[in-house]
């Protein structure tokens, strides 16, 4: 524990402070907040009311304002430290509010209604994680059938991403052929075309081969990468070619080569593929909700925009189901952060 | 089984031909040793002949049986990689494995077969480990292993000692003939180590820039050059080479140098014209120190005293000329010696490199020089 400490307080400067220590601290501490404080701010958000999300300035952890029941009164009514014109404080109901007059009472003695000026009160408030935002889209919401239709097309998608990038990439480092290069090439200039643009032709094809409403269509189209490929082959290149003619010499076919020799060794960039590929799948938002229109096929984040209505949207429940949907993500780079780092580093990009 | 014919070998990527008509009979069992600079070709002859790349022009036989277009794999025949190219995500078991099950062999055979591997290299204990943590001769034995368990035809081995250090090239170089004498397969080695080539070869194989100069047993390649390079190419250190032309004024010949100097010859050749440019190769093991002032005088530019013996760099006849001693001189930078070339075979040859004749000189040959 004081090694961490010695560690963490280890300056440049030794006993004083260096100009660089500083700026450290300063870049990091602000890194931190840039980079993590959005993600606590949501997780934190997911639990307020819809009131406690209207509310301005906006908090960060959820606070309600505290309520009570009252003899007398049907609803519970709102708890306020009101300041008395002796300058005491009490803490009372309120009642209703007329104007700027606030009708209280005293939770103890609800007889005798008291007069405060709205400015002289302030709401009796407690931190309140309001769980219901998680519970009731589980029961309302179709929550597992999306689930479902997200893991099915982000693992099936994934899986064939793999097979399909990691031939393809095999074929245009390991084989001398006419015009490997400008398949490369064209491969990589696909990069340029953004999604929206193809969208109407892609949309088109799908319906033609009848896999509209489809969860096919929603993973078909997905499958070939160019930056999938670009990353594999980058990879491969580096893999020596006297491997291959061993293996020609053991009488491997080019199918065991692929298969026994390649991919084991690529598995690095495969990692760092399945990675990126599952993280596109899962956020893919555009493309579902193009190809699906019926609800039970909807994927998680064609699900969730159906809280985002015209006249009204649940922030409240958006925000909970973003944070459900983005564990998986997160799981997923926890578990293959070290392939990231060392796959990268090893093809050379990003 | 194991012979191997290479009629009008021709290789070429696109315009550049890179292996000139290669004509070779390796007979079953020998130890065959291909040996140039870099970039002469070797490499790829073996590559050719292994199935690894196509030949453009000739046949290649192997048993008899044209096999142009056989497949590297069903050439029977097993390659040593200069890399070893062990698969690194297998074990070391599985890596000898490989191509027997795709083979189709049955698992008792395998395991029959890589347990005499095992043995006969001595890698039984590592057999659970990955090529990546083993050392370079435990790699280079699973290398050699992974060959021996196809039983092929005939081994190719290519430079498989370069990347040992020096001292673990001296001990597998012994093993490997030591292999090939129990195994009495035919092998063929590339190497560019002429070290390497005199020790293990039956025949070798001299070749410079895709053409071969000189097939021949290590000492025919030794005692009879048949061109300037391979006579440069093979001994160590290297020979020396006089040039000048060859005179007669009195009826013994007698080479000029553009210097001047006079290097006389003991016997007469009739096959050379008087006046005809010609160059004369010495060996440096073939100089030695004349204890009198007879011989030819030399200016000592370097001597490197090995205990055993002294190799003395000197100039002489207007070029840097290398003797080997044997024992310990008392010489050193600056001094003029006197070396003689008594007892030693002369090597002639002409303007275009071939040799004309090899002269021998006697014993006590000790030439007055003008």
């Amino acid at each position: 524990m004081s090694a961490a400490i010695r560690f963490l307080t280890r300056r440049k400067g030794g006993k004083g402070w260096h100009w660089t220590d500083i700026v450290t601290w300063v870049w990091l501490i602000g890194g931190l907040f840039i980079m993590f404080g959005p993600a606590v701010w949501l997780a934190f958000s997911s639990f307020k009311t819809p009131q406690g999300l209207a509310e301005f300035p906006p908090s960060i952890l959820p606070y309600v304002t505290q309520q009570v029941k009252v003899e007398g009164y049907e609803k519970p009514l709102m708890l306020y430290n009101a300041k008395m014109p002796d300058g005491s404080t009490r803490v009372l109901a309120e009642v209703r509010r007329i104007g700027i007059v606030s009708q209280m009472v005293d939770p103890k003695a609800p007889g005798e209604i008291i007069k405060v000026n709205i400015g002289d009160r302030q709401p009796v408030r407690e931190v309140s994680f309001a769980t219901e935002n998680y519970t009731q889209p589980f029961m309302q919401f179709d929550f597992f059938r999306y689930l479902w239709n997200s893991v099915f097309v982000t693992v099936t998608a994934t899986l064939i991403t793999l097979v399909v990038n990691s031939m393809a990439a095999f074929a245009l480092s390991k084989y001398e052929f006419k015009g490997r290069n400008l398949a490369m090439l064209t491969i990589l200039a696909t990069l340029m075309v953004p999604l929206s643009v193809i969208l109407v032709p892609l949309y088109s094809i799908i319906s033609t081969v009848g896999l509209f409403n489809s969860l096919w269509g929603v993973i078909l189209p997905t499958v070939a990468t160019p930056t999938g490929v670009f990353i594999l082959r980058q990879y491969m290149l580096t893999i020596p070619d006297e491997l291959i003619d061993a293996a020609r010499m053991d009488k491997a076919s080019e199918w065991q080569i692929y298969w026994r020799i390649i991919v084991p060794l690529t598995a690095p960039a495969l990692a760092v593929l399945a990675i990126f590929s599952v993280v596109w799948r899962w956020n893919d938002f555009l493309w579902p909700l193009i190809v699906l229109s019926r609800r039970e096929l909807y994927t998680l984040q064609v699900g969730l925009s159906i809280y985002a209505g015209e006249l009204n949207v649940q922030w409240h429940y958006i925000l909970a189901m973003t944070v459900v949907t983005m564990i998986p993500v997160v799981v997923v780079f926890i578990f293959l952060q070290r392939f990231i780092t060392t796959g990268i580093a090893g093809s050379g990009l990003k | 089984m194991g012979s191997i014919t290479l009629t009008n070998i021709q290789k070429s990527y696109g315009a550049v031909n890179v292996l000139h008509d290669i004509n070779l009979a390796i007979a079953e069992g020998e130890f065959i040793v291909f040996v140039g600079p870099s970039g002469c070709g070797k490499s790829t002859l073996l590559r050719v002949i292994a199935g690894l790349e196509k030949v453009t022009g000739g046949d290649l036989s192997i048993n008899g049986e044209r096999v142009n277009d056989v497949s590297a794999a069903d050439r029977g025949l097993a390659m040593v990689f200069q890399s070893y190219a062990l698969y690194p995500h297998m074990t070391v078991r599985q890596n000898l494995a490989f191509g027997l099950e795709n083979a189709g062999m049955p698992k008792v055979e395998i395991t029959q077969r890589i347990g005499e591997a095992a043995r006969m290299l001595e890698i039984e204990q590592y057999m659970d480990r990955r090529p990546g943590q083993l050392s370079g001769g435990q790699r280079q034995r699973v290398a050699i292993g992974r060959a021996i368990v196809r039983r092929p035809t005939a081994f190719l081995l290519d430079e498989p000692l370069s990347n040992l250090d020096a001292e673990l090239r001296v001990s597998t170089r012994a093993e490997i003939a030591a292999l090939h004498a129990r195994l009495k397969s035919t092998m063929i080695y590339v190497t560019h180590d002429q070290v390497e080539a005199m020790t293990l070869a039956n025949r070798i194989v001299v070749m410079r820039a895709g053409r071969i100069e000189q097939v021949g047993t290590p000492l025919d390649l030794y005692n009879q050059p048949a061109n300037r390079f391979v006579a440069g190419f093979i001994g160590a250190p290297h020979m020396n080479f006089v040039e000048g032309t060859l005179e007669s004024p009195n009826g013994t010949q007698m080479l000029h140098t553009a210097q001047g100097d006079v290097l006389h010859l003991p016997q007469h050749v009739e096959s050379i014209a008087p006046g005809a440019p010609v160059t004369v190769g010495l060996r440096p093991q073939h100089i030695s120190l004349s204890d009198d002032q007879s011989g030819f005088a030399a200016q000592v530019k370097l001597v490197e005293a090995l205990g055993s013996e002294t190799v003395i760099h000197a100039s002489a006849f207007g070029t840097k000329l290398l003797a080997i001693v044997p024992g310990q001189r008392r010489i050193s930078t600056g001094d003029t010696i006197y070396l003689s070339y008594a007892n030693a075979p002369l090597h002639l040859f002409d303007q275009s490199g071939l040799r004309i004749a090899t002269v021998q000189t006697e014993k006590g040959y000790s030439p007055t020089f003008v």
